[in-house]
């Protein structure tokens, strides 16, 4: 079956590592994740500037490493991205802001993207709140 | 054939990007001509509400946005009439037409109908 994805919340919300953790286990059971769509407050999960306590797991990290691993599509909505300040360094020179914490394997792109993940998936699965 | 969306909205207008952020993927998808609708339930009835005063709370006005869903070809739009009554709003003169206010059995129903759901 294949899945599209949707978060809606930053890595440090529980909601995040469920999502996470579904992931992994639909890849586990042989389905597809045609893409994982960030949205509203999940803009901050891609964030690469997330610093977990040490003795805390480090769900944006883990994120990072599950896309680039499996080689999925992982978009952060562009228009939430910027209202909350994940830039990636094309954005960042575009804003004139000082820095950049949104990278490979993430790419910043808008609702369409969405839409075409809600027309390509057998199921759309949002993850949000705590 | 496309598969249809339905969009749930919960918040308040005023309380953060959330209601914003629920009717931008609904624009958007009217934007690429595709079966989208949108249910205003909980507390997002609110914002459904007319005559209010954006600029009191240095915000911008949600109403132009949510009128611009009947351009946008998004006109399957819904009202749950429990969340209404609770917060003593009347289910007509609503700031958003065509509007369907709907029983809690066929809210049931109409979630059952789409292919696919968001709740913001």
């Amino acid at each position: 079956m294949k899945f599209a994805i949707a978060l809606h919340s930053p890595a440090h919300a529980p909601s995040s590592r469920r999502a996470l953790l579904f992931a992994k286990a639909v890849l586990a059971q042989g389905h597809e994740i045609v893409r994982l769509f960030f949205y509203q407050d999940g803009v901050h999960s891609a964030s690469g500037n997330v610093v977990s306590p040490q003795d805390e797991s480090d769900t944006a990290a883990q994120w990072r490493d599950f896309v680039s691993t499996h080689k999925l599509d992982g978009v952060v909505c562009i228009a939430a991205a910027l209202r909350r300040g994940v830039l990636n360094a094309e954005e960042a020179e575009r804003y004139s802001r000082p820095a950049a914490n949104l990278s490979a394997p993430w790419e910043l792109s808008g609702l369409g993207q969405l839409h075409e993940a809600v027309q390509t998936a057998d199921r759309l699965i949002c993850f949000g709140g705590p | 054939m496309a598969k249809s969306l339905l969009i749930i909205s919960r918040q308040a207008p005023w309380s953060g990007p959330d209601a914003r952020e629920a009717l931008d993927i609904a624009l958007a998808g009217g934007a690429f001509d595709l079966p989208v609708a949108m249910l205003f339930m909980d507390d997002g009835v609110l914002q459904l509400a007319t005559a209010q005063n954006a600029s009191q709370v240095q915000q911008k006005d949600l109403s132009a946005n949510l009128q611009a869903l009947s351009m946008f070809g998004v006109e399957d739009l819904f009202a749950c009439r429990t969340s209404l009554n609770q917060r003593g709003m009347p289910p007509t003169g609503l700031s958003v037409e065509p509007l369907q206010v709907l029983d809690d059995p066929q809210i049931a129903a109409l979630i059952d109908r789409y292919d696919q759901v968001i709740t913001i």
